[in-house]
């Protein structure tokens, strides 16, 4: 499946799709060392997101959530890349930062970029390839 | 987004932080939809204390520092998590002043001033009218834009900071005419006596007007303590970052078309009753936002000669600290068991990991956040009833 979307930052990445029904707050729900999510509750609870395309509708929260982006792309933890139904500022600074491929505006609903698929993502050019 | 050429360069420059800088304000200006960078005179950093930012803001500083970051307007910190000297008296663990210090030294090597406060405007940092900056922290956000009549959009620490490295910000927001406009007029029929009774109006309409932008009338007389006082609790309860006081900030406006509000002596007692879960406090503070030369004042004159039972402490600036301390407030106040401390406050320091568990406070503002971010019961009055309260 090809899908047309808006590119919010650059880069390309390749990774297995991670997806969430609910916006993230990075601050306090990932730890920055691992990729791990420990947000109690949250329905990634337990999931790793390092190397994965992390699909979301939005981040929300501290702004500190983007000092948290950057710090896992420096340690090597951050997503591969992240699709939003819309990238507000924290996220989009997040991935500006930590050089995260981001793409939002998608032309298919989110849930079409189904858990476990790979994908490819490309910011550049604002689109996503799913394959499998 | 049009970009000219020195702009252009900067996303080229040598410099990898000025390339950051400007890269990030062109994604968030295409995310506003601003259509060209403004140029703006100054700048103020938020996301200093360690309690706010963690590790992660820390790193990100320390690395920006490394790789050339230095700010091209002048610009001056936000309150950090401790007074920078006098944090073992606040019983500021040795692990967290040593993180705070290395923020501190990291935007001292960007050429930050270390102000570390809330209130610029009062002793170093005045913009003209329809100056263009880029501001962080919400208070002086609003008092930017509504008292001076500068033009500032409430920025984040790292817009803000990107802002003060380029010395540009994206033009959208509140640095446009056509979005400085009022939204709600506020018809104050309750009799405002003191700055708390400015923090319950301004708690009170930040609820109800959100991100709005609201026009009061029947405000008689307001001076700085006031307007600081209200905007402050504005943007706590609310988003609120421009507001219009007729006869006071603005000349009358026609504001007939725009839906009203109107707060009465029983919406003012209520607000008081509602930011109010406990008459005990253990632990009394004034200066959110940091306290002027008088309010520091008349605190010290309602303290001469008499015993603090219980915790008292006044922040405020470095500056205004000075200026107390050569006029003998600081020594009337610690005399009688107060603190004066400076560079950080009630909000941004680790109270919650103090022995307090509630808190006196005469700011709208300081009662909204304290239950939230510092796990406090709070008891939200005037300066002269707390007083009374943790007097013999």
């Amino acid at each position: 499946m090809k899908v047309k979307g808006r590119g919010v930052t650059e880069g390309e990445a390749e990774g297995e799709v991670l997806f969430s029904s609910e916006p993230i707050g990075f601050y306090g729900a990932v730890d920055i060392d691992t990729g791990k999510f420990i947000e109690e509750g949250h329905e990634l609870e337990g999931e790793n997101i390092a190397g994965k395309v992390l699909v979301f509708p939005r981040g929300k929260g501290s702004t500190v959530g983007s000092y948290v982006l950057y710090g896992l792309a420096k340690n090597g933890k951050a997503p591969a890349a992240i699709v939003n139904e819309e990238t507000e500022t924290i996220v989009a600074t997040g991935c500006i930062l930590g050089e995260i491929p981001c793409v939002d505006n998608l032309e298919v609903p989110l849930g079409e970029l189904v858990d476990g698929k790979k994908a490819f993502v490309s910011a550049d050019d604002g689109k996503i390839e799913t394959k499998g | 987004m049009h970009l000219t050429e020195e702009e252009k360069k900067m996303l080229e420059s040598d410099n990898p932080a000025v390339r950051k800088a400007m890269k990030l304000l062109v994604k968030l200006g295409d995310i506003y939809g601003a259509e060209e960078m403004v140029e703006i005179n100054s700048a103020q950093a938020s996301g200093v204390s360690y309690k706010s930012i963690g590790d992660p803001g820390l790193k990100f500083l320390q690395e920006f520092a490394d790789e050339g970051a230095e700010v091209s307007v002048p610009t001056f910190a936000n309150p950090a998590g401790m007074d920078l000297e006098r944090w073992e008296e606040m019983d500021i663990s040795k692990e967290f002043a040593e993180k705070q210090n290395e923020i501190i030294e990291a935007m001292k090597g960007m050429n930050i001033t270390i102000a570390s406060s809330c209130t610029p405007y009062l002793w170093s940092n005045l913009p003209g009218r329809n100056e263009h900056v880029a501001w962080a922290e919400s208070s002086a956000v609003s008092f930017a834009n509504s008292v001076i009549g500068a033009r500032t959009n409430r920025e984040g620490g790292p817009s803000a900071l990107a802002a003060a490295i380029t010395g540009r910000t994206p033009k959208h927001g509140l640095h446009l005419d056509k979005n400085r406009n009022p939204t709600h007029v506020v018809e104050v029929e309750a009799d405002l006596k003191n700055i708390s009774d400015f923090g319950a109006l301004g708690s009170w309409v930040g609820k109800k007007v959100e991100d709005g932008k609201p026009y009061f009338v029947g405000v008689t007389s307001a001076g700085t303590d006031e307007l600081k006082s209200l905007g402050a609790a504005m943007a706590a309860s609310g988003a609120v970052a421009l507001y219009f006081v007729e006869g006071v900030t603005v000349d009358q406006r026609d504001v007939s078309d725009l839906e009203r509000l109107s707060f009465t002596e029983g919406e003012k007692e209520d607000e008081y009753l509602k930011l109010t879960a406990s008459e005990e406090p253990e632990l009394v503070v004034f200066g959110c936002p940091h306290c002027s030369i008088n309010e520091i004042e008349e605190i010290s004159k309602k303290l001469e000669g008499r015993t603090v039972t219980k915790d008292l402490w006044v922040f405020t600036s470095k500056a205004v600290k000075a200026w107390s301390d050569r006029m003998g407030y600081t020594d009337v106040i610690e005399e009688a068991g107060g603190k004066v401390l400076s560079d950080t406050c009630n909000v941004v320091c680790p109270i919650e990991d103090m022995k307090y568990e509630s808190m006196g406070t005469n700011s709208g503002k300081a009662a909204n956040y304290l239950p939230g971010f510092c796990k406090q019961d709070v008891m939200f009055a005037d300066t002269t009833e707390l007083i009374d309260k943790v007097v013999e």
